[in-house]
């Protein structure tokens, strides 16, 4: 599937935010942009729709920190368009684009308490003192800070300095909210606070959102849509579901979750696996040796004495156990299964693998 | 456990030694003014320093030059650094190489150079308004072909102040978010970078301030008399005078210093938005990291 047909896909099936009619909507269209030699982005296209969570997803250097930059109007596009409510903006200032942004690093201004951090952009706009003083304790009260006003940044905790980056980001009430990977300087547990946090305030707020993130979690549980971006390009935009159910490509289903290469062989438009035919989903060879991707929790490992695979490992993981299993022509598979059932699985065990009767998703010859 | 114990000893060791290295000089000045033959303590080197002639004009004059020189570095430096930090990070290397050529370059030849300029100017340049201009930086009352000679000379001291300075925030995310704020790049660098870099505009500054104070060969080749200079000419009549001036300019610098140092401490909150706040916050200070509002 291509990354239009894709994204048409999507549009389809993602669900709108509550009330979308005052929020702005983002595009970027056929925006390029080279460093050099290095293609940051090539023709990318996409759209944020009124009040959505738009996550872009990527390995580093696939573009989608360019693609947010040149939102917020700190890069300029070779070519191409970006697009707010319909106007372009290419050429408008970063200063005055209306679009708040809070940064990867700690970025709030060390000379400056919270509260003045926070003002910061009122002050900007000429706003009276008194003003800014509400305004800037009506945000710290939203992010949850309010006691903590005073404070110099080198006072405050990683978690606390995004928060209030978050609400001075939010003080001019801009039409965009712009998040370049904002939590992956603190630790685990905060992250996944604050990342619930910037969700709640964005759906509060209803502002459109663009979250660049590397991490799949975040983008999977905070997103409405992800864009999936590779080499420059949109790989596949859809709604978190969406795109671990039914990932286009392959680099989005390995990108997305964790994903097994099994041995199969075309055959006249199905493929041939672990001794299944199964149907076969998107673009595939005609004939030949192919991988076949499926998802762990896709995998059906039922102990049998005759079974010709066998469980090399078993980890549990809560709910849910997850098995390393070797499969009769030798390869390597992850399988995960319900962890009440896992005794009847130890290492060593023999087991049947099988497959759900479903279409699957092939990648290419295999080598 | 004996590593531990013999390493302060090693400390106090050399921090006595450089101790001595510095503090006996100074006392041996001070003995110096304050014991004359024949008369035991006294201190009319002192007293005669404010009616000593010529003192009063020349250390005003080289306040004046100070001054300019520490505006004319910063006016220079400043934008470049924070620009070459923002737009050409590739071309750091090369600020860095200009403004440390003046190490290199000794004030004599320094000197030599400026005289060439001087002489040339007028003789080709007479008919054109360039000759006022080359007769103005050389008036006696402020000659500002001494501010010129000290930049040039002040440029690596500043450079690794201000440099040293901007390594410590990060100026192009600053600047980046005090633009999504909607400040236009010069405020975002007026508001927000500069604020941040207050210790080392003081530091460039007291450092560009010593070094003017204690300039002698470019004033004196050049045939001007600011402080320096006046000192040695008052040292060859008048010996205790001078180096009781010495004395004195080297205790103002020092006090300079410390000035300068408690200026460049971080600002209180005196200033804050929520100054209302003070009370309840001091009672918490120093304020630990506050437990994560998690």
């Amino acid at each position: 599937m291509t990354a239009a047909t894709a994204s048409t896909k999507a549009t389809t099936s993602a669900p709108d935010p509550a009330d979308s009619s005052t929020a702005t909507t983002v595009e970027f269209r056929a925006l390029s942009k080279s460093f050099g030699a290095t293609v940051a982005l090539d023709g990318l296209d996409l759209t944020a729709r009124p009040g959505e969570l738009l996550a872009l997803l990527g390995p580093s250097g696939c573009g989608k920190t360019t693609a947010l930059r040149m939102l917020a109007g700190f890069e300029r596009p070779d070519s191409g368009q970006v697009l707010v409510d319909g106007q372009d903006i290419s050429g408008v200032p970063a200063h005055r684009r209306d679009a708040g942004m809070v940064f990867q690093s700690y970025s709030l201004f060390p000379h400056l308490t919270a509260a003045d951090n926070v003002a910061f952009g009122l002050k900007m706009r000429r706003t009276g003192a008194a003003e800014r003083r509400k305004r800037a304790h009506e945000l710290l009260e939203l992010v949850g800070l309010p006691q903590h006003a005073d404070r110099f940044p080198h006072q405050l905790s990683g978690g606390q300095q995004q928060r209030v980056a978050l609400a001075r980001a939010l003080a001019l009430r801009p039409k965009v909210l712009l998040l370049d990977e904002p939590l992956s300087a603190l630790d685990a547990k905060v992250r996944v606070t604050l990342r619930e946090e910037i969700r709640r305030l964005q759906q509060e707020l209803r502002i459109t959102t663009v979250f660049v993130t590397h991490d799949q979690e975040e983008a999977l549980s905070t997103a409405d849509r992800v864009a999936v971006m590779r080499d420059g390009r949109l790989e596949q935009v859809a709604a978190p579901a969406e795109l671990y159910d039914t990932p286009a490509t392959a680099f989005v289903a390995e990108f997305v979750g964790t994903m097994n290469r099994l041995p199969g062989v075309m055959a006249d438009g199905d493929v041939e696996v672990l001794g299944q035919r199964l149907p076969v989903r998107g673009a595939a060879p005609a004939q030949g040796p192919v991988d076949v991707l499926v998802r762990p929790e896709a995998l059906e490992a039922t102990a049998d004495g005759e079974g010709r695979s066998r469980v090399l490992t078993a980890a549990f993981h809560g709910s849910v156990t997850r098995l390393t299993l070797s499969l009769p022509d030798g390869a390597t598979v992850k399988a995960d299964v319900p962890s009440h059932r896992a005794a009847t699985l130890p290492a060593g065990a023999t087991v049947t693998v099988t497959l759900p009767q479903r279409p699957v998703l092939v990648d290419g010859p295999t080598a | 456990m004996a590593r531990l114990t013999r390493k302060p000893l090693w400390r106090g060791a050399v921090g006595l030694l450089a101790g001595l290295y510095f503090l006996v000089p100074v006392a041996a000045s001070v003995i110096f003014t304050v014991d004359v033959p024949g008369q035991g303590f006294t201190l009319d080197a002192y007293s005669g320093i404010v009616s000593a002639d010529g003192f009063t004009d020349s250390l005003l004059l080289t306040l004046e030059l100070a001054a300019a020189t520490i505006v004319l570095v910063m006016v220079l430096l400043v934008p470049a650094l924070v620009a070459v930090r923002l737009g050409a990070p590739r071309l750091r290397p090369v600020l860095e190489i200009i403004c440390s050529l003046p190490l290199v370059v000794p004030s004599v030849a320094l000197v030599s150079g400026y005289s060439s300029v001087l002489r040339w100017g007028p003789e080709h340049l007479s008919r054109t308004p360039l000759f006022q201009t080359f007769t103005a930086v050389q008036d006696k009352r402020f000659p500002f072909v001494l501010v010129l000679a000290y930049t040039v000379m002040a440029l690596p001291l500043a450079y690794r102040a201000l440099d040293s300075g901007l390594r410590a925030v990060d100026v192009r995310v600053l600047v980046e978010a005090a633009r999504s704020c909607g400040a236009s790049a010069p405020r975002a660098v007026l508001q927000v970078v500069l604020p941040n870099l207050r210790g080392a505009l003081l530091n460039a500054s007291f450092l560009t301030l010593a070094l003017v104070l204690g300039e002698y060969t470019v004033g004196a080749l050049l045939g001007y008399q600011p402080f320096a200079v006046w000192i040695v000419n008052t040292g060859g009549n008048q010996a205790q005078l001078s180096v009781a001036v010495s004395v004195l300019s080297l205790v103002v610098t020092w006090m300079l210093l410390l000035v300068f140092a408690a200026l460049g401490r971080p600002r209180d909150r005196s200033r804050s938005l929520s100054r209302s706040r003070r009370a309840g916050r001091d009672a918490a200070a120093p304020a630990p990291i506050a437990q994560e509002v998690a």
